[in-house]
């Protein structure tokens, strides 16, 4: 495995009552180059626990000098935001794994059309730093709810100006995907990042107006969701490993010293694509196909039925 | 350990290419079993041994001279050998970055990098060459920065642009490639360039190993041996210069085939590029004629089996059906059970 990186927290930045920016500097030495729509997983030194959250890198990513990411504090959060909101502090240490990119800009689009929900701008910074270095052609939709989760609105209005398009859900209006991509010049391509519900409809309403499947991308920030407790068996040395219900199944295995390839920890890259031998899976990846979840999981997000065991091939 | 570089010799007309015992010693014979078959043979490039060939990223050895110098003549005649497609840029500078960075550090002796911000002082004592440039400035380059750079190391690179969950072979510099062209491939999908590959796709390789390449992180590469055999040290072995090495084929006899035939070793090497998110895939070729590789009994007896036992498409798809049974027949006196 890569080493991980050692951070400290340069500063932090409070931009809404949910939204915190912080900006992480090389303990020593550099940190790695990076590109747009790259994230992150941040070590978090949560007491008894070891969680690791992904978080989009929202730096100019000409200028690698320090890593930002934005957290938004998340109601059902397993512990993560709720850390990184309460508990740490500028001048902590952090550890970092290195970046990794499952939502590039296409090299081929003519013109970039990025739609943004809340805390989903992130990715997007990174992007306008990049386009506009291009000199490339784009325009950024922010769906969000003003004074909570409409992150660096002010800052984005006033350097993209007319490109610029806000939807502030508390002053009543609303994003109409429809009109906003209908009728795009061929050779424009359509970027979301933001919740489930926003991500489906930006699919569906591309796909009902004409728009080809490569030329719409979408990243869910969705990390693992809380579930209920089980127990892991692993085949080749018959050993349990209890996995409590905000643990991923995932963390547990690294918990109990089983390194599983991964890098979305969302349940969207395939990495950590583990097979099962017997149990009952709650699949809640969007990855694996229905053949293939007959016998194999992504323990990034899935995990076995309440009070079950679940036998891994491991 | 510093490398020693071997005075100039050719992978052309006289054909002087020879390797040292040193070199024969470190080649990378390609066969951990006694037969061949296709798999997906990748794994993690971790540091090797001081002194292999996996011990540094790009791999500088004796020939470097001589190998740089044959890449020079064939730009000179065919200068589609380096192609750069428009949004390629950034890529071909972030391979500049990793060779200059990891040829200075691996060899400081030979190359030295000085970086004040975009202010770059690149040194080469080998061709003599001390450049000043602005990096992200084509201008302030004699040429186009993949090019600059690959004149100047041994082994040819592919970059290819990630998207749609593909791999596309959009730029490289490649004048020395094993029967294939980067003028035909450009553009081409990662499924498309492997089309002629026999057998491998019903076994799903490609599938396989699609998938494993699209997830190549920054600083986690990966490589892997590929490996054909080919008639005279002849480098170029391009399919726009077929008309001149193709009929070499025809040319061995029990006499010259251990002169005349090598065991051509690819060993392929697979980064992630941190800026532009392409993959950069280098192709670092070793070659060794037959009668150096018997030097070592145990890869002379192996070979043996390999080529004996090879399915006959695999032998077509790499050419080697004209001559093998020739070098099978020469290699047999080197494998005790089937001699006796």
């Amino acid at each position: 495995m890569n080493p991980l990186l050692d951070v400290e927290v340069k500063t932090i930045r409070q931009l809404t009552p949910l939204v915190r920016e912080f900006t992480f500097a090389a303990v020593d030495g550099k940190l790695p180059r990076f590109s747009a729509g790259s994230h992150v997983q941040v070590h978090l030194p949560v007491p008894g626990r070891a969680l690791r959250n992904a978080y989009s890198l929202l730096g100019d990513p000409s200028e690698p000098s320090s890593y930002r990411i934005a957290v938004r504090l998340q109601d059902d959060s397993r512990g993560g935001s709720r850390f990184l909101h309460e508990q740490v502090k500028e001048g902590d240490r952090l550890q970092l794994s290195p970046p990794a990119n499952l939502f590039a800009p296409s090299s081929q689009a003519r013109h970039h059309v990025l739609v943004a929900g809340g805390i989903g701008i992130t990715p997007f910074l990174a992007y306008i730093a990049e386009l506009e270095r291009r000199g490339a052609s784009f325009e950024l939709h922010y769906a969000c709810r003003g004074g909570l989760t409409d992150a660096y609105r002010a800052e984005l209005a006033e350097r993209l100006g007319e490109r610029f398009h806000a939807y502030d859900a508390a002053a009543g209006r609303r994003l109409d995907l429809g009109e906003a991509l209908a009728e795009r010049p061929l050779g424009s391509h359509v970027y979301v990042c933001g919740p489930q519900a926003l991500i489906d409809d930006v699919r569906e309403t591309a796909a009902r107006l004409g728009w080809a499947d490569k030329r719409v991308h979408w990243e869910a920030f969705a990390a693992a969701e809380p579930g209920s407790p089980f127990v892991a068996e692993l085949a080749s040395s018959g050993k349990r490993i209890e996995v409590p219900g905000d643990t991923s199944l995932l963390e547990a295995l690294e918990q109990a010293g089983v390194e599983v390839p991964n890098l979305c920890r969302g349940g969207v890259c395939g990495q950590c694509t583990t097979p099962f031998l017997k149990g009952e899976v709650e699949h809640r990846d969007s990855y694996l196909s229905e053949e293939e979840r007959t016998t194999a999981l992504m323990p990034c997000v899935s995990r076995g039925r309440c009070g079950s065991t679940l036998t891994l091939d491991l | 350990m510093p490398v020693t570089l071997k005075p100039l010799e050719s992978y052309r007309d006289d054909f002087t290419f020879r390797n040292s015992p040193e070199a024969i010693a470190r080649f990378p014979f390609p066969f951990p079993e006694d037969q061949y078959m296709y798999s997906v043979n990748i794994e993690p490039a971790t540091p090797g041994a001081p002194g292999s060939i996996y011990e540094h990223w790009f791999d500088i050895d004796e020939h470097y001279r001589s190998e740089t110098t044959e890449r020079a003549k064939v730009l000179q005649k065919d200068p589609q050998r380096c192609i750069v497609m428009p949004h390629m840029h950034e890529a071909c500078w972030d391979t500049l970055e990793v060779i200059m960075t990891h040829l200075a550090a691996d060899y400081p002796e030979l190359f030295r990098l000085t970086r004040d911000g975009d202010q770059w002082t690149w040194e080469n004592h080998v061709q003599d060459i001390r450049q000043s440039f602005t990096f992200g400035d084509a201008d302030t380059l004699p040429y186009e920065p993949l090019e600059y750079i690959g004149r100047q190391v041994q082994g040819d690179f592919a970059l290819l642009d990630q998207r749609d969950n593909d791999l596309f072979m959009d730029a490289g510099i490649v004048t020395g490639p094993a029967d294939w062209s980067l003028a035909f491939d450009a553009g081409m999908s990662f499924k498309q360039w492997h089309s002629p590959v026999p057998m491998a796709h019903e076994l799903g390789v490609f599938d396989r190993a699609l998938k494993y390449l699209l997830n190549i992180q920054v600083d986690r590469p990966v490589r892997r041996l590929n490996w054909t055999m080919t008639i005279n040290p002849r480098l170029d072995t391009s399919s726009e210069t077929f008309h001149e090495w193709g009929r070499e084929r025809g040319m061995v006899t029990p006499e010259n085939v251990g002169r005349l035939v090598h065991l051509r070793v690819e060993l392929q090497f697979m980064a992630r590029l941190a800026r532009s998110n392409a993959l950069m895939f280098s192709i670092r070729t070793y070659l060794i004629s037959l009668e150096e590789l018997v030097t070592n009994p145990a890869w002379a007896q192996r070979l043996h089996r390999v080529l004996r036992d090879l399915p006959q498409a695999l032998a077509d798809y790499k050419g080697l059906s004209r001559y093998r049974q020739t070098v099978v027949d020469w290699l047999r006196q080197y494998d005790p059970e089937a001699a006796a």
